[in-house]
């Protein structure tokens, strides 16, 4: 048990690190094989500390978690190596929901992709140099698109490392025009291969990861509320038991059930009671005193209404059925209480600009029924179009008065059984799902007699034949749910801003034991942390400070240097812009684990910067051997850091409460401590 | 070929002298500009190149000037223009100018070039005024009508009367357009007396049309300005009055620019900005001169007009840090020039585009907070240090005893703006709510029901009671706050408040001030060491609940019908210090201390500032849509999607509709699809190194440079709304529609020279221009002549009446006229 709740956190921190020495060290040793070999001693000295570091990490892991130990021996072979980590990410998946660590886990999964997205396009690009057009040339280029559509398709933030190589691409795409020693049919030709591999196999793939979750999940589940009643009718179980084989047209003298298409702030359904408006209300306001019309959560006899012509009595469907077409006039009848749908000049009790909607009861006193509706298809396909059950989302326009029947959105008080308010819309602004219903049971009327047309609406629907939706219906609609879907700004106790993460002032705690005072936090290592952010600064400003010499023509660097220093910042220091940057403009509750993926960049950009400044700022052998100690003295203590973190990593010691105040290094780390 | 394209060059730009000398380096620019290094411009390219002193003034001739076009037909179409058009007689010199310019361009100008230069010149004059007329014309006509208040002139009227009246208001927009409204109003005799109440009532006998008029004849200056930035940047006549004519016959623009709204002001700003950024990036060859530091400066203090009046001034201000920096960008590759004049630049640019709009911006602030010195409508949203600056206010020159002591009746406010006063009332929260107790609120308006009495947790005696010392309530301190009307005790307790539900609900509880220990709070000062004393209005404090350790805070929640619409007031168990759940203390009565003057609590200019800044902030974020709303998306506008209702709705009413003229903002859509399209061939054709012929080339420059500084106005004044949280209007988007209007202009003027040029004759291509250029011109004014109504006003049946006066224009459902 405790093993599983331990690893997400392990895995962050290696992911982490691991991407550091393999691509890191990677990027670097291709950087420098080209120009300085002077630079191998550096490197080893560099090579051997991140080793080190990785071995006591794998010693760390050796305790906890025997897969990845032996993972980490595969390290020869990095891209093995991020397999492995990858199938055993899922395992831990798998097991450790009981914390909220599943998040934690898809992030390291996101960077993982994101990662391996940037290191497949430097390889590319690399091998643009020497032989486009050659297997390893194809193979990077299809991973690159594959991971930034794994990206995309684990979390949306995905998107951002995904534009970022996009956008490299693309400068690339366009020095690639520029480049005149290759012929019109080359260049094309290299166009169309990153067309493919960087738009169509993601969107391909993006695509395809829906039709498997689709095709897995054909039954309906919890959150089928959220989605339409035609979504919900192609789920196996749920509402495609009810509605399965009702005939598909509506015609007049059809009882039906009638959902708001907009179904917020609940999903509902258009609904009457016996229960009249009361004829005050509480704010000195007066009513119809006619029978409440509202829309119902819940599934209820009282939701059935029967469509009727106006111009005939009949509440039964004829033979052959004549269906309801857009455009026609028809009254809406309520089953249970044969009253007539009806809304007048009478504000409504808590939308005061639009119409009160009431089932008519005819007092007698000079207000007469207007309970004439023209019938809206909204997504008919002609004029001539027939009212399709589940399919047709239709608007009911007041004849008399030109409202439209709408869901305020309001719950009513108590007299109305705290049930949504329905209104008639008098200055409609253009369609609202809000004022969009669409039939969702549905039969034909065989009744005619009050008493037995009351027990066929409360006898379930008959079945007749079945319907399915379209997958690209279903994906966009999917699609859409997942990217409107808001869910409320909920306020968390290890919730944190964006400004807090780059200074680690927040942290979260996972996981607590229930007894002892182990525990298990998501904190960053503060050395790491910082040193990435003066990695960051560093970079800005040395960046900025060479790009205005050279404008004054005075070249610091060689030009191939100058190229390598602006392409891996593109990558380290683009990389972590976009993870992080966007945050700041996200209203929904953040985390720090937020900004791991962002992080996990900017600890890409340190080697880069310490390698500069090894090559190019440090002038002579005696500075060199001083940053080299300086490495080794950081590498320590970033070493000594963890180490001293451990137990509120791995939260596989107990802490007694003074050590615990110990370790609460800054006052905003919420670290727990038992009272006694 | 190459000289002659230099010396069409001459013939159609208007300063002469220079562009002789220019010639000559411009013919080797085509040479130079291919090879290599195909990311750099070619502009820079050739200041990579040429360094020898006795070329510089003609090389920054080239470089500033040298993208203007070519236009082979310009001299040409412009003469056939004049003849169709008589009025524009003084364009006689046109036809001539080609073959004069070149003469011009001689070392020894004749006289009759200078002559028909002259006249050139006039003929432009006499352009520009007559598009100035138009505008004014089209502006004015029927400004006094509807007699009745339109649609926001409720808002914008009324703040303009509060200038008048001087009483303190709050807006979410910076105060400089109501400022200039007011005082339109105030020269034009309007004595504030209007109440602007609602949509609808009538003005009866006061004076509204200086303000309308003032708006108006902003509003008329964006078609003048407009045809100016195009000129400029496409140096093309038809270009120009391309554009001009379809603001000119925009309804949209028309109709915003007739009322008392914000909207022309700030569109008046945007586009002087835009033209003024233009002129002095075309006085770029002769820095530090008086005309380019009037345009620089004119652009600085343009776009502190612009931020002043609406923060979608930013960007605008966006746009030209962006121009600004990559004009630096070229002056520091420029290697003639030494680092002391590229600091020079650097200087001036600071000066005038940072510092002076600062300053021009803060000043209005200055001046909104002087003359709006009486106490208003506005007061509650601002903290209780501000207020006191308020003649009116109970905290204007009020004395309140300094320190908190036990006994003393307090009001709490919280320190987040625009949450209000610590509040209760007799009535108890609803069954199934929490514990039926006594409801606690925040309320934003002074009440007796706001006042607490601060007493010590323990004891129930009378602190009063002058036998007792006077004992100081310290940091760190347990205390229990009673209701001062209904003697119940501040409370909490672990059942979930109403709204919040992860937080927990605060009560009033007990009776007679005895309670239980569900009543103990600790108060703390924020930032202070224990022990201290509390101050009036300055201690930033909390109140920590002692049994379940939550604090105090206000969600910001607006409770329902049952809690009066006041905000919900919570116990929060995230201690995470945020302004919700931090209080100060306001009204302090006590009558065994001392009373000190507030005076010595008066904010400072930039405190007022910043804290004003932050309300604004926070009251346009607090601008949300209703889920059950229609509103209108960023998506709808471009494609004139809905109109606004401006006034009247039944077919008897005066009715004006908020509507771009359909035919203009779809011949903008399409032309930006093609400007993408058509820019983006061009660009890639050059990329690749093609030889375009010198007439395609320089077109293509004025496609890509002029096309695209507009279009990435357009961007600037749109995208951005997508990110926007907060509720939209259809009227957001006009500001981006001058910009795709101009884009319009540059891009069907191009294109039609562009496919004039591919034709073989001369004679067919010179009238497919003109056809083109009038047959665009024609078509908006006669779709102007159709959607008229919509702008001036319309009484009658609706448009699915054949009697209306719009019967058979609604195209689209979901226009509502």
């Amino acid at each position: 048990m405790l093993g599983f709740l331990k690893r997400p956190i392990v895995l962050t921190t290696d992911i982490n690190v691991n991407v550091v020495v393999l691509t890191g060290v990677g990027l670097l040793s291709r950087l420098w094989r080209l120009t300085y070999p002077r630079a191998v001693v550096f490197d080893e000295v560099y090579y051997g500390q991140y080793i080190s570091f990785y071995m006591k990490r794998v010693f760390f892991l050796d305790d906890s978690g025997p897969p990845f130990g032996h993972m980490l021996l595969a390290l020869g072979g990095y891209l093995g190596g991020f397999d492995g980590n990858f199938v055993w990410n899922r395992i831990g998946a798998e097991n450790a929901l009981i914390t909220q660590s599943r998040l934690m886990l898809l992030e390291s999964v996101l960077i993982f992709f994101n990662l391996l997205a940037v290191l497949s396009f430097l390889k590319f690009s690399n091998c643009q140099k020497h032989s486009p057009f050659c297997l390893s040339w194809w193979f990077w280029l299809a991973l690159t698109g594959v991971s930034c559509s794994c990206a995309v398709g684990i979390k949306y933030m995905g998107v951002f490392t995904y534009l970022l190589v996009l956008s490299v691409a693309a400068v690339h795409a366009w020095h690639l025009i520029g480049d005149r020693t290759l012929s019109n049919v080359c260049v094309f030709c290299h166009l169309l291969a990153r067309a493919v591999a960087l738009l169509v196999v993601p969107a391909v793939l993006y695509v395809l990861f829906f039709y498997v979750h689709l095709i897995l999940l054909y039954r309906s589940g919890p959150h089928d509320q959220i989605m339409s009643s035609a979504f919900q009718a192609s789920l196996e179980g749920g509402l495609s038991r009810i509605t399965q084989g009702q005939p598909l047209e509506v015609a007049f003298g059809s009882q039906v059930t009638l959902k708001n298409v907009f179904g917020k702030p609940l999903p509902c359904w258009l609904h009457s009671h016996q229960n009249t408006y009361p004829m005050i209300y509480e704010n000195g306001r007066g009513s119809s005193h006619q029978q409440q019309v509202t829309c119902y959560p819940f599934k209820d006899v009282n939701n059935w209404w029967i469509i009727k012509d106006p111009g005939r009595h009949q509440l039964v469907v004829s033979s052959p059925p004549r269906p309801v077409r857009h455009g026609d006039v028809v009254q809406l009848v309520h089953g249970m209480t044969t009253r007539f749908l009806n809304t007048h000049d009478v504000a409504a009790p808590l939308t005061p600009h639009s119409q009160e909607v009431s089932c008519y009861v005819d007092y007698n006193i000079s207000m007469p029924a207007q309970n004439l509706w023209r019938l809206e298809i909204v997504n008919r396909e002609s004029d001539t179009d027939v009212w399709k059950t589940i399919l047709s989302e239709v608007r009911f326009v007041h004849v008399n008065t030109s409202a439209i029947l709408k869901l305020s959105g309001a719950h009513l008080p108590d007299w109305g059984f705290r049930q949504l308010e329905v209104v008639g819309e008098k200055l409609p602004r253009g369609y609202h799902g809000s004022t969009a219903w669409n039939v969702e049971e549905h039969r034909y009327g065989q009744s005619q007699e009050q008493k037995e047309r009351e027990l066929e609406l409360h006898s379930p629907t008959q079945v007749d034949f079945s319907r399915n939706l379209s997958f690209m219906a279903r994906f966009s609609e999917l699609q859409w749910r997942m990217l409107t879907l808001r869910s409320d700004d909920s306020e968390h106790k290890y919730s944190s801003t964006p400004l807090e993460w780059v200074t680690l002032d927040t942290n979260i705690a996972y996981w607590l034991h229930p007894r002892s005072s182990a525990q298990i936090h998501l904190l960053g290592n503060v050395v790491i942390w910082a040193s990435g952010g003066l990695a960051t600064a560093v970079y800005t400003l040395l960046f900025l400070w060479y790009l205005l010499r050279r404008r004054r023509q005075i070249c610091d660097l060689p030009e191939d240097a100058w190229q390598r220093w602006v392409l891996a910042g593109a990558v380290c220091a683009g990389g972590w812009a976009v993870n992080y940057l966007p945050f700041f403009l996200m209203e929904k509750t953040l985390f720090l684990y937020h900004y791991l993926p962002a992080l996990s960049f900017q600890i890409l950009l340190l080697p880069v910067v310490l390698q500069h400044v090894n090559d190019h700022l440090c002038r002579s052998q005696l500075q060199r051997n001083l940053l080299s100690a300086l490495v080794v003295a950081w590498c320590s203590s970033a070493c000594h850091v963890s180490n001293a973190l451990r137990p509120l990593t791995y939260g596989d010691k107990e802490l007694s409460p003074d050590e615990l105040k110990a370790l609460r290094w800054k006052n905003s780390w919420d670290i727990l401590i038992r009272k006694h | 070929m190459l000289c002659a394209t230099g010396r069409l060059l001459a013939a159609t730009t208007l300063p002469a002298p220079p562009r002789g000398r220019g010639s000559a380096p411009r013919c080797r620019r085509r040479e130079l500009h291919f090879p290599g290094h195909s990311e750099q411009p070619f502009c820079d390219f050739l200041a990579g190149r040429l360094t020898r002193p006795s070329v510089l003034r003609a090389r920054r001739v080239i470089l500033r000037r040298g993208r203007m076009p070519p236009a082979t037909g310009g001299g040409l179409t412009g003469s056939e223009l004049r003849a169709r058009r008589g009025r524009c007689g003084p364009q006689t010199a046109r036809p001539a100018s080609r073959d004069v310019a070149a003469e011009a361009a001689a070392p020894s100008p004749k006289r009759s070039a200078v002559s028909s230069q002259r006249l050139e010149a006039a003929g432009r004059w006499a352009l520009l005024a007559l598009v100035t007329l138009l505008s004014f014309a089209t502006r004015f006509h029927r400004l006094e009508e509807p007699r009745h208040i339109c649609w926001d002139e409720t808002h914008f009227g009324k703040m303009g009367s509060y200038y008048i009246n001087r009483t303190f208001f709050f807006d979410v927009h910076p105060p400089l357009g109501k400022m200039l409204i007011g005082l339109a109003g105030y020269l034009s005799g309007y004595d504030g007396t209007f109440l602007f109440q609602k949509p609808g009532d009538k003005y009866e006998h006061h004076s509204y049309m200086g303000m309308r008029g003032f708006c108006a004849f902003l509003g008329s200056w964006l078609i003048p300005f407009a045809y100016l930035t195009v000129l400029d940047l496409s140096k093309s006549l038809p270009a120009a009055l391309l554009t001009a004519a379809l603001l000119t016959f925009d309804t949209g623009c028309l109709t915003l620019s007739q009322y008392i709204l914000l909207d022309p002001i700030l569109m008046f700003f945007i586009m002087a900005a835009m033209l003024s950024m233009v002129k002095y990036n075309s006085c770029a060859d002769r820095p530090f001169s008086a005309p380019w530091w009037f345009w620089l400066t004119l652009t600085g203090i343009s776009l502190a007009g612009a931020l002043g009046v609406k923060f979608v001034g930013l960007f605008i201000i966006l746009q030209v840090g962006l121009n600004t920096i990559s004009d630096l960008w070229h002056l520091l590759g420029d290697l003639s020039l030494s680092l002391v004049t590229v600091g020079k630049h650097l200087t001036a640019r600071i000066l005038c585009l940072i510092v002076l709009p600062l300053a021009l911006y803060m000043a209005t602030f200055a001046i909104h907070f002087m003359v709006l010195n009486k106490s208003g409508p506005g007061d509650g949203f601002f903290s209780s240090a501000f207020q006191s600056r308020l003649s009116g206010n109970n905290l204007h020159n009020a004395s309140v005893p300094e320190h908190l002591a036990y006994g003393s009746v307090i009001t709490v406010k919280n320190f987040r703006m625009a949450i209000g006063y610590l509040h209760s009332h007799r009535h108890l929260y609803p069954e199934g709510i929490g514990a039926r107790q006594q409801q606690v609120t925040t309320y934003l308006h002074k009440d007796y029901n706001n006042l607490w009495i601060i007493k010590k947790h323990n004891t129930n005696s009378d602190p009063l009671d002058p036998s007792f010392p006077v004992e100081f309530v310290r940091h760190g301190d347990i205390i229990r706050l009673e209701h001062k009307e209904t003697s119940r005790n501040l409370h909490s307790h672990y059942h979930e408040a109403p709204l919040t539900r992860k937080h927990y609900q605060v009560t009033g509880y007990g009776i007679n001030g005895t309670g239980d220990s569900n009543d103990f709070w600790r108060i703390e000062v924020v930032n202070r060491k224990f022990g201290n004393r509390i101050k009036v209005l300055r201690s930033r404090i909390r109140f920590i609940h002692l049994v379940t350790g939550c604090v105090l805070g206000s969600s910001g929640k607006v409770l329902p019908r049952w809690g009066w619409e006041q905000l919900e007031v919570t116990c929060t168990p995230y201690l995470k210090e945020t302004l919700n759940s931090i209080w100060n203390v306001e009204d302090h009565i006590n009558p065994k201390l001392p009373n000190i003057s507030l005076d010595v609590l008066q904010p400072s200019f930039p405190e007022i500032l910043l804290e004003s800044h932050m309300v604004m902030i926070r009251g346009n974020n607090g601008l949300k849509p209703k889920d059950n709303e229609f509103t209108s998306k960023p998506w709808h506008w471009p494609i004139n999607y809905q109109g606004l209702r401006f006034s009247g709705i039944n077919d008897t009413d005066f009715r004006v509709y908020l509507l771009g003229n359909p035919v203009v903002w779809w011949l903008n859509l399409l032309s930006i699809a093609l400007y993408l399209l058509s820019g983006s061939v061009l660009a890639i054709a050059m990329q690749r190194g093609a030889q375009l012929p010198a007439e395609v080339e320089g077109l293509s420059q004025v496609l890509l440079r002029g096309g695209g500084q507009v279009l990435l106005g357009w961007m600037l004044h749109y995208f951005p709304f997508f990110l926007m949280g907060r509720i939209l209007y259809f009227h957001h988007y006009f500001p981006a529609m001058l910009f795709s209007s101009m884009l319009t202009g540059i891009l069907w003027d191009t294109l039609l020279r562009l496919c004039a040029w591919s034709v073989a004759s001369s004679r067919l291509a010179r009238s497919i221009h003109v056809v083109g250029v009038l047959s665009l011109l024609l078509g908006t004014a006669y779709s102007f002549y159709l959607f008229h109504p919509l702008a001036y006003g319309m009484v009658g049946p609706l448009a699915q009446d054949p009697q209306s006066p719009m019967a058979g224009l609604r195209w689209l459902e979901s226009w509502d006229f």
